[in-house]
C-alpha cells in the first residue's frame, strides 16, 4: 500500500496521482512552512487528511485546528511575524469570519511571510452561498493567485510562499471546489529537510505595529506599494499564460477552472482563439492585458462568479483608448454556478454562435430519479432529537437552523429549522424573533463544534439582554459534517488528548440558570424537556447530547469480530403505522410496493434508536445467534 | 486513442471514493492520460456522490460534459436512473450494483422506488448496453463496489486494462486483511448474475 505520509516526505523527485489538497500539502513541506491552522470547511478538509497522514513526529510543520477561521488566521499571522512561514486554510465563508484580521495583514511586514488558502465554491456545492473571495483580497489589497489543477496548486503555492516572503507581505492562493478535489499526475521536486532555525525573531523596534490613527496611512502607503510591486511581478511571471494562434479577431481572458472548460470547449471549435489565462488574478497586470487587448478585435472575459476582472479590464481598456470589444456578463445566468464545460459551451455560444457546433437538444427522460436530497446517518442521534422535539412544540413556533449536520432538520419529515443564515447565527436571529412576540415561541439550533466557533457572543448577548427563547444545542462530539475534526469540548485537538471544555459548566459560568441535559435516544425525557425549557422565560438551554455514530461505527468496524445485528421488524406486529418509515425516517427503513416495512442490513447499524418509535412495539433489536 | 469519459455514481457511505481510486490509478499504470475529480455535496453519507474520469490526450476538465459519459458506474438502482438520465451518452454503457437505498420521497410514499423494468427500458431505448450485477451472498455490503470493478474487468468495459493493472492499483491503496478480501473476490468465478 502506498503511504501518503511517506509520499509527501520523499525526498527525491517522484510523480503521483494527488488530489489538488494533497499537492498543495507536498508543497507546504517542500516550501519550508513551518504553521499551518484551520477551520474545517469543504473543500478545503482534505488538505488537513494529508496533513494527518504524515505522523506528528516527522510532520516538518505544526498544525491546528483552531476554534474558527479568525483565530486561525492570527494565529498563522503570530507565528509569521516570529519568523515563520505560516499558512492559514480554510473555506469561502470562513473568510467572512476572519475578515477583520485578514483585512489588516497587508498592513504589516509579515517577516516569515503567510499565505492564505481559500476554498471558495461555486456551485455552493457546499456551501450557504457562492461568495467570489477576491472582493475580500481588493479590500485587503492581498494579491491572489490561483491555480486551474493540481499541478498548479502545487507550483502556485511555491510561488506565493516565495514571493510572500521576499516581499514580507500576505498572499491568497484562491482554489475552488473542483481544483480542490481534482486528481491527476503532478511531478514533485526533491525536498531536503533542513533544520529550522526556532529563534522568535519579532522585533518591536522595527515597529510600530500599532496601526492607529495616523499611523494607519503609512501602513496603508505600504500595502498599495506591495500591491504594485506584485501587479510589476505578474507582468513577467511564468504563472501568466498566453495560448496563441495567430488569432487577431477572437480572445478569451480567463482564469482558474474555467480555463480548462474553455480548453475542452474549444476542442470542438472551428477556429481557436488565442487565451490569456491569468494566475494572479489581483492585482491585474495591465501590460499583459493591453498587450491582449490591443492585438485582437473581439475579447470575451470568461470569468467565473463576479464581474471583477470584467470591470478592470473594462477600465484599462477605457483608460488605454484600446477600441477592442469586450465581451463580459450578458445576464444573471453568467453570474450563477460553476463554470462547467457546459457553462462554458452556453456562454460561448451567446457571444460567438459560429464558432461552435450546434449540440443535440437535450431529450426528456422517459422518468426521472426521485430525488434523494442529503440524509442524517442511521442511528444518528440529531434523528431522534427531532422527533422527540417536533412532540414539544406547536406548528406555529419559530425554529431558527444553524450550520451541521443538524440543518437537515429542515427537510421533512421533520421540518425542524424554517431559517437559516451561517455559522452561530441562530441565538441572535432567534432573539430578534422573540421581540414583540408573546404568541409564537422561538427555538434555536446549535451545532457543538459552531458553538465554540462563533455561537458563544449570540448566547452572551440573550443573557446579556434579557432574550427570550430556548437554545437547544445538538451536541455530539465532534465535527461531523466535515469529517470528524475534533473541537473544544471533544476531548482532543489535531494533536494530542486534552481537557475537554464542558459545554454545560460554560453555560452556567454565563450565569444561565435554566440548562438541562439528556441523552437525545431518551426521547420521551428530551420531549418533557423541551417543553419544560419553552415554558421557562428568558434564555433557557436544552443540551441534546449524543455521540455521532457514523464516527462511532467507523471506529468498531475497525475491530475485529464486530458484528453489525441490524434491528428486526416483527411482520404479524407490524400494523402499518408507518411511524418507523414516514415520521422517525431512518433511511435503513425499506417501504415495500406490498405495504410492508423492512430493514435495509446494508444500512442499518442495530443501534436501535428506531425501537421505541413503534407504536406496536414490531421493532426489535436481533441477539447474533438469532441471525 | 479518443477520449474515454466514466461517471460513477452512488450513494454516500457505498465506496465510491475507493473505486474511482482504483479506476483512475488503473488508467494511469496502463500509461493513459487520466484525471478525475469527486463531486459531493454536505453530507457525511445519505445523499448523491459522484465521481469523474476522463482518459484521453485531448482532456483538460476533470468534469465531463452532460451526456458525454462512455461508461456509467452506479452502485444503487435509483442512482443508475439518475446517471443515465444526467451523463451518460446514447450507445454507452450502463454496469450497475442492483442495491435498492430508497431515496426519501420513496420512503414516504411520495415517489414510486425505480423497477429493474424502467432501467431495463431506458437502456434499450436509448441503445444503452445494461450490465445488472448483484450478489446474493456478499459477506460484506461494503465490497458492492468491488464486485462492479470485477464486472468492469470481466466485461473488459476499460478496453485499455488488464487484471495487472487493477490489481497493482488495489495494491496501492488496500493492505493486509482487506486487500486479500477484495483480491480474492476480484478474481473469484462466481456468478454474478442478478
Amino acid at each position: 500500500m502506498k503511504k501518503m505520509g511517506d509520499m509527501l516526505l520523499q525526498e527525491s523527485p517522484f510523480s503521483e496521482i494527488v488530489m489538488g489538497n494533497t499537492a498543495l500539502v507536498r508543497a507546504m513541506v517542500e516550501a519550508g512552512t513551518r504553521v499551518v491552522t484551520s477551520y474545517p470547511g469543504s473543500p478545503t478538509p482534505e488538505i488537513a487528511a494529508a496533513i494527518r497522514s504524515i505522523p506528528s513526529s516527522r510532520r516538518p510543520f505544526y498544525f491546528e485546528f483552531s476554534t474558527n477561521e479568525k483565530v486561525a488566521t492570527e494565529v498563522a499571522f503570530g507565528a509569521a511575524m516570529n519568523g515563520h512561514l505560516s499558512t492559514v486554510f480554510f473555506k469561502s465563508v470562513g473568510l467572512n469570519v476572519a475578515s477583520d484580521s485578514l483585512v489588516q495583514l497587508n498592513l504589516m511586514p509579515i517577516t516569515g511571510g503567510m499565505v492564505i488558502v481559500l476554498g471558495d465554491d461555486p456551485g455552493a456545492n457546499s456551501s450557504q452561498n457562492e461568495q467570489d473571495n477576491r472582493h475580500f483580497a481588493h479590500m485587503s489589497y492581498t494579491p491572489v493567485f490561483e491555480p486551474a489543477s493540481p499541478d498548479e496548486v502545487y507550483s502556485f503555492y511555491l510561488e506565493a510562499a516565495r514571493v510572500s516572503r521576499e516581499k514580507q507581505m500576505p498572499i491568497i492562493v484562491r482554489l475552488t471546489t473542483h481544483v480542490c478535489h481534482a486528481k491527476e499526475q503532478v511531478w514533485f521536486s526533491e525536498w531536503k529537510p533542513i533544520v529550522y532555525d526556532a529563534t522568535p525573531r519579532f522585533n518591536a523596534a522595527e515597529g510600530p505595529f500599532i496601526p492607529i490613527t495616523s499611523m494607519v496611512f503609512p501602513k496603508k502607503r505600504r500595502a498599495l506599494e506591495n500591491l504594485s510591486a506584485i501587479e510589476k511581478y505578474s507582468d513577467s511571471s511564468f504563472l501568466n499564460r498566453r495560448v496563441d494562434h495567430q488569432n487577431n479577431r477572437y480572445g478569451i481572458i480567463t482564469a482558474g477552472l474555467p480555463f480548462l472548460s474553455l480548453l475542452d470547449v474549444l476542442e470542438k471549435a472551428s477556429k481557436q482563439p488565442d487565451i490569456l489565462k491569468l494566475a494572479v488574478v489581483h492585482p491585474l497586470s495591465r501590460k499583459l492585458v493591453k498587450e491582449f487587448l490591443e492585438t485582437h478585435k473581439q475579447v470575451l472575459i470568461l470569468e467565473e462568479l463576479d464581474n471583477i476582472l470584467e470591470k478592470e479590464i473594462k477600465q484599462i481598456a477605457f483608460e488605454e483608448k484600446i477600441k477592442a470589444r469586450i465581451f463580459g456578463k450578458m445576464d444573471a445566468e453568467d453570474w450563477i454556478g460553476e463554470y462547467t464545460p457546459d457553462k462554458v459551451f452556453h456562454i460561448m455560444k451567446k457571444i460567438w454562435p459560429k464558432l461552435l457546433p450546434k449540440r443535440p437538444e437535450k431529450k426528456h427522460p422517459m422518468q426521472e430519479a426521485p430525488p434523494r436530497p442529503a440524509q442524517m446517518c442511521p442511528g444518528c442521534g440529531h434523528r431522534a432529537a427531532f422527533h422527540a422535539i417536533r412532540k414539544a412544540i406547536s406548528e406555529q413556533d419559530i425554529k431558527v437552523a444553524d450550520i451541521g449536520c443538524h440543518t437537515l432538520g429542515y427537510l421533512p419529515p421533520y421540518r425542524m429549522g424554517d431559517i437559516l443564515l451561517c455559522m452561530g447565527a441562530s441565538t441572535g436571529i432567534g432573539s430578534g424573533m422573540s421581540l414583540f412576540n408573546d404568541t409564537r415561541k422561538v427555538i434555536a439550533f446549535l451545532g457543538d463544534s459552531t458553538f465554540f466557533h462563533a455561537g458563544l457572543p449570540g448566547i452572551i448577548n440573550a443573557m446579556f439582554n434579557k432574550h427570550n427563547l430556548t437554545l437547544i444545542i445538538m451536541e455530539n462530539g465532534t465535527t461531523a459534517m466535515t469529517g470528524h475534526q475534533s473541537h473544544a469540548a471533544s476531548g482532543e485537538n489535531f494533536n494530542e488528548p486534552v481537557d475537554a471544555i464542558p459545554i454545560q459548566k460554560v453555560l452556567e459560568g454565563l450565569g444561565i440558570q435554566q440548562i438541562h441535559e439528556t441523552d437525545t435516544y431518551q426521547m420521551a425525557r428530551l420531549t418533557e424537556l423541551v417543553k419544560q425549557a419553552m415554558d421557562e422565560p428568558g434564555l433557557s438551554v436544552v443540551i441534546a447530547k449524543h455521540p455521532c455514530m457514523l464516527k462511532q461505527m467507523r471506529g468498531k468496524r475497525g475491530q475485529t469480530g464486530f458484528q453489525i445485528m441490524p434491528v428486526k421488524i416483527q411482520q404479524d406486529d407490524c400494523t402499518r403505522s408507518y411511524e418507523c418509515v414516514e415520521k422517525f425516517g431512518c433511511p435503513s427503513f425499506i417501504k415495500n410496493r406490498n405495504g410492508s416495512v423492512t430493514i435495509n442490513p446494508d444500512l442499518c447499524i442495530g443501534d436501535g434508536s428506531c425501537i421505541r418509535v413503534c407504536p406496536s412495539t414490531a421493532i426489535h433489536i436481533q441477539k447474533r445467534d438469532q441471525k | 486513442m479518443k477520449n474515454f469519459n466514466i461517471y460513477l455514481i452512488g450513494v454516500g457511505g457505498q465506496g465510491i471514493g475507493l473505486l474511482s481510486e482504483i479506476l483512475l490509478r488503473a488508467v494511469d499504470k496502463a500509461g493513459y492520460p487520466v484525471k478525475g475529480v469527486d463531486t459531493h455535496g454536505l453530507a457525511q453519507r445519505g445523499g448523491i456522490v459522484a465521481s469523474q474520469i476522463r482518459m484521453g490526450e485531448k482532456v483538460h476538465s476533470p468534469l465531463i460534459p452532460e451526456g458525454e459519459a462512455d461508461l456509467l458506474v452506479a452502485l444503487e438502482r435509483h442512482e443508475a436512473l439518475r446517471g443515465m438520465n444526467m451523463a451518460l451518452k446514447d450507445g454507452g454503457t450502463l454496469v450497475y450494483y442492483n442495491a435498492v437505498w430508497q431515496p426519501l420521497d420513496v420512503r414516504l410514499g411520495l415517489s414510486d422506488e425505480i423497477r429493474e423494468e424502467v432501467i431495463q427500458q431506458e437502456c434499450r431505448k436509448r441503445k444503452i448496453t445494461e450490465i445488472k450485477v448483484f450478489h446474493h451472498n456478499l459477506s460484506d455490503a461494503r465490497m458492492q463496489n468491488i464486485a462492479l470493478l470485477r464486472a468492469i474487468h470481466q466485461n473488459r468495459l476499460i478496453p485499455e486494462l488488464t487484471a495487472a493493472h487493477y490489481k497493482t492499483s488495489m495494491e496501492d491503496l488496500m493492505e493486509g486483511e482487506m486487500l486479500k478480501k477484495n483480491l480474492d473476490f476480484f478474481q473469484s468465478k462466481i456468478d454474478s448474475a442478478a
